[in-house]
């Protein structure tokens, strides 16, 4: 299993550099650094020495790619490419475009605990309520009672989740007073800021996720050691626990660990909804201000995320079913 | 004559009713896919989601029909070149000219003849804080205090007859056709239809048209002198917002499914069926297209569209132009951004199908790799092709609220649904609240969703061999026990 995780990481390194390589080059091809500058420094004192201080002071005032006034490594090493994208890798991520922004590392070590705040118990109690939900429908499968869950289930993934975050924040914070709209505090009064997102963000998911585990449900209580199992005499219930749910956690590992990074990302919409300081309601903040190193790191974390977490749920596999051997 | 505009995703969508209308006609003539297509249409939910499907389709050509009106020539100015229009307009906007040309001061309720906000007006020489009239919203009534509600009884219920006799008339018309394609006699096939015994409930399709027909009526015949749905604070109807957004809705969901194809189809095949090299430069392709947070890519592509034509102002002639050209590269990223995940399902298809007997067989005649890969790998691929790109319609009208709200949306001067949920959430801040926006804009994109997510759902049932169905059926347990 080492061997194999040594492996996968490798192969990661190498699609992280093709992300790093794919965005630097897209965003280049239609920009030059002097658009940039003037993008951003923006209004009426854009000149050439404005623009080259601001281009020297970020570190775009050098070749892209190559650097032909340099020797041997600083050829590739004394660029734009290398400084700012490729640093990425050391979590070195420089600083942000925008004229009054700072440091983006600052940000992202700060932010990070607000998404996780967010995100870490949005992540468990979802798996438990759309399991849950689902197995309930799985045990009264076609009756009633399966019929209308899985209407119920079509109609609320039809809806879009910013529905469910405009009626909620104005049935339960305006009309009923439940909870604040929006905001955030350090320290464990925070709770009462997080309910509603957790809240609501459980429900315009679990359409989606109940339905498509009750099918994985059903199709697992479709075979033969279920058959067995019930010739043993054992009840539904036990049948039910112990058999098909352990069976059916492995595809359901695979579309919950799917969500992964933005346990780490947040959720862009619902932290910019309710006013959460998080790295998701950062990504929105630099996509309107047009902060492209922003968005860069971002595009940088989000895909260390998912490498990382295809690894866990590979892990996961073996822990969940130990015929599954990674080599 | 008014010029002709042909913007980009007019262009599209046309070329896609023209393919689809192709397709029909293949349909027709290959019994396997008739076969399919039938018990699709055999699926009550699929079926009633089919006609509303259609009618919003229908919307979408009317809208996709662009003109710049022709302008009267100004005096003095005769036998020049004829001025237009910088407004483009399309067909749904002649039709709807009204409900474009009754703008009020701002917002006004639904159905309602005075405007939302008080004004301070001067009444017998004291200031008064009153409701104005609205300046097109029931502005027929004389004593609106006692027609009002007369008025609005009636109208309702003359749109709900006339509505309701439409209706009837394209059901009766629509039996008719399907006893005269079973070539029975009239009364016998018409009742058999409508009884559903043939294999596609008919029945179900006629009161979808009935609940469609009664719900038009009564809106196009109040929408006539009232604001149904109301104004928003620019005083726009609300009505043509709604309609307006199914377009964009549409032309989304449509044209950045299918921009997906070619790379999809394309690099999925070369990789299942080339393996080696060619195999491991697509893998790493889509791993890497795959790994990027997905509204992070799309964020990123859709800002250097923007720089793009932010640089280069010069290359639009109006600005419905540019938030054209804006949509339809909005699609062409989505598409481009989109593949990795049918690619990496055709890819995993062809790598089995290489390995069965009649691909061998064409191997073993010598045919060369790129004919086996058109004639016999990609016809049976194609299922998958159109149970994807089904199921990914309606999650990409949702996607697009989501993109609009992030900023990397469509322009915001293109009605659409996530503009409107957008406008929407500080006008539930507002006190009283302005709900009715938001309620259109919910009600259509729901119907909208729902009709693509039931249809879709009939299609994978339908075209999905291995697909177990997993329909609740209430009563199949009391029968099997």
């Amino acid at each position: 299993m080492g061997g194999y995780i040594v492996r996968r990481i490798a192969y990661g390194a190498l699609v992280l550099l093709g992300v790093n390589l794919a965005t630097f080059f897209l965003f280049f091809t239609v920009n030059t650094p002097d658009d940039m500058a003037r993008l951003n420094i923006g209004g009426k004192r854009v000149n050439q020495e404005v623009i080259d201080k601001w281009k020297a002071e970020r570190g775009y005032d050098k070749p892209l790619y190559f650097n032909d006034a340099e020797q041997g490594t600083h050829k590739i090493t004394d660029t734009i490419f290398w400084e700012r994208s490729v640093s990425l890798f050391a979590l070195d991520f420089g600083r942000s475009d925008a004229e009054s922004a700072g440091d983006i590392g600052h940000e992202v070590a700060t932010r990070m605990w607000v998404s996780l705040q967010l995100a870490l118990p949005l992540f468990v109690l979802q798996l438990i309520a759309s399991t849950a939900f689902a197995l309930l429908l799985a045990l009264f499968r076609h009756t009633r009672l399966d019929f209308w869950g899985v209407v119920a289930c079509v109609l609320m993934l039809s809806i879009s989740s910013l529905f469910y975050i405009i009626v909620g924040q104005y049935f339960f914070s305006r009309v009923l007073k439940l909870a604040p709209i929006s905001g955030y505090v350090s320290g464990w009064d925070v709770i009462k800021f997080l309910v509603l997102p957790i809240g609501l963000s459980l429900v315009a998911r679990l359409g989606g996720e109940a339905r498509l585990y009750r099918a994985m449900f059903l199709e697992e209580l479709g075979k033969d050691y279920v058959r067995t199992a019930r010739a043993k005499g054992l009840s539904e219930i036990v049948v039910l626990y112990r058999h098909v749910l352990r069976n059916a956690m492995i595809p359901i590992i695979t579309s919950a660990g799917s969500y992964l990074p933005y346990v780490f990302l947040g959720s862009l919409v619902f932290e910019s909804f309710f006013g959460l300081p998080g790295l998701g309601a950062y990504v929105i903040e630099a996509i309107t201000k047009q902060d492209f190193a922003v968005v860069r790191t971002m595009v940088f974390l989000g895909s260390l995320l998912y490498i990382v977490s295809y690894i866990l749920i590979d892990v996961a596999y073996t822990w969940v079913d130990p015929r599954v051997r990674l080599a | 004559m008014p010029r002709f505009v042909l913007l980009w995703t007019d262009a599209a969508m046309w070329l896609m009713a023209l393919a689809m209308a192709v397709y029909v006609l293949l349909v027709l003539r290959r019994p396997g896919l008739r076969a399919n297509w039938k018990r699709v249409f055999a699926d009550a939910p699929a079926l009633a989601s089919a006609v509303v499907l259609a009618l919003c389709l229908g919307i979408t050509l009317l809208d996709s029909l662009h003109y710049r009106p022709l302008l009267p020539p100004a005096a003095g100015s005769e036998g020049s070149a004829p001025a237009y229009d910088t407004r483009t307009r399309s067909v749904l906007d002649a039709l709807l000219s009204r409900l474009v040309d009754s703008r009020e001061a701002t917002y006004s309720r639904p159905l309602s003849y005075v405007g939302f906000t008080k004004e301070s007006v001067e009444v017998d020489g004291e200031v008064q804080r009153v409701a104005p009239r609205l300046k097109f919203g029931g502005a027929h009534l004389q004593d609106p205090a006692t027609q009002w509600v007369g008025d609005l009884a009636w109208r309702s219920a003359v749109g709900l007859l006339l509505g309701g006799i439409l209706a009837a008339v394209l059901s009766a018309a629509l039996l008719a056709l399907v006893a005269w394609r079973g070539k029975r006699p009239w009364r016998e096939g018409v009742a058999a239809a409508w009884r559903g015994e043939d294999a596609i409930p008919w029945r179900v399709a006629c009161l979808t048209l009935g609940a469609i027909g009664l719900f038009v009526g009564p809106v196009a015949l109040l929408a006539g002198h009232y604001h149904v749905f109301g104004t928003d604070v620019t005083g726009n109807d609300v009505l043509y917002q709604t309609l307006k957004s199914i377009r964009t809705a549409f032309v989304i969901g449509t044209l950045a499914t299918v921009a997906t194809l070619p790379l999809a189809v394309g690099l999925g095949i070369l990789a299942g069926y080339l393996r080696g090299w060619v195999d491991e430069v697509i893998q790493y392709l889509y791993t890497v297209l795959s790994s990027v947070p997905n509204v992070l890519l799309i964020a990123a592509c859709v800002l250097m569209v923007q720089v793009f034509i932010d640089q280069n102002p010069e290359a639009f002639e109006t600005g419905a132009e540019r938030a054209d050209v804006k949509l339809f590269l909005l699609c062409a990223v989505l598409g481009l951004t989109g593949w990795a995940g049918l690619c990496r399902l055709l890819r995993a298809e062809t790598l089995k199908l290489r390995e069965l007997e009649y691909v061998q067989a064409a191997q073993a005649f010598g045919v060369p790799g790129a004919r086996i890969m058109r004639r016999h790998i990609f016809p049976n691929v194609a299922h998958l092709m159109l149970i994807v790109t089904v199921l990914d319609f309606s999650s990409l009208i949702l996607y697009e609220a989501v993109l609009s709200y992030v900023g990397v949306g469509v322009d915001p001067s293109m009605n659409s649904f996530g503009g409107m949920i957008n406008l929407a959430r500080s006008e539930m801040s507002r006190d009283p609240v302005v709900w009715w926006s938001f309620a259109a804009a919910f009600g259509f994109m729901v119907t909208l969703v729902l009709a693509a997510n039931l249809f879709a759902d009939g299609v994978r049932d339908a075209f999905d061999p291995r697909a177990r169905v997993f329909r609740p059926r209430p009563g199949l347990k009391k029968a099997a026990s």
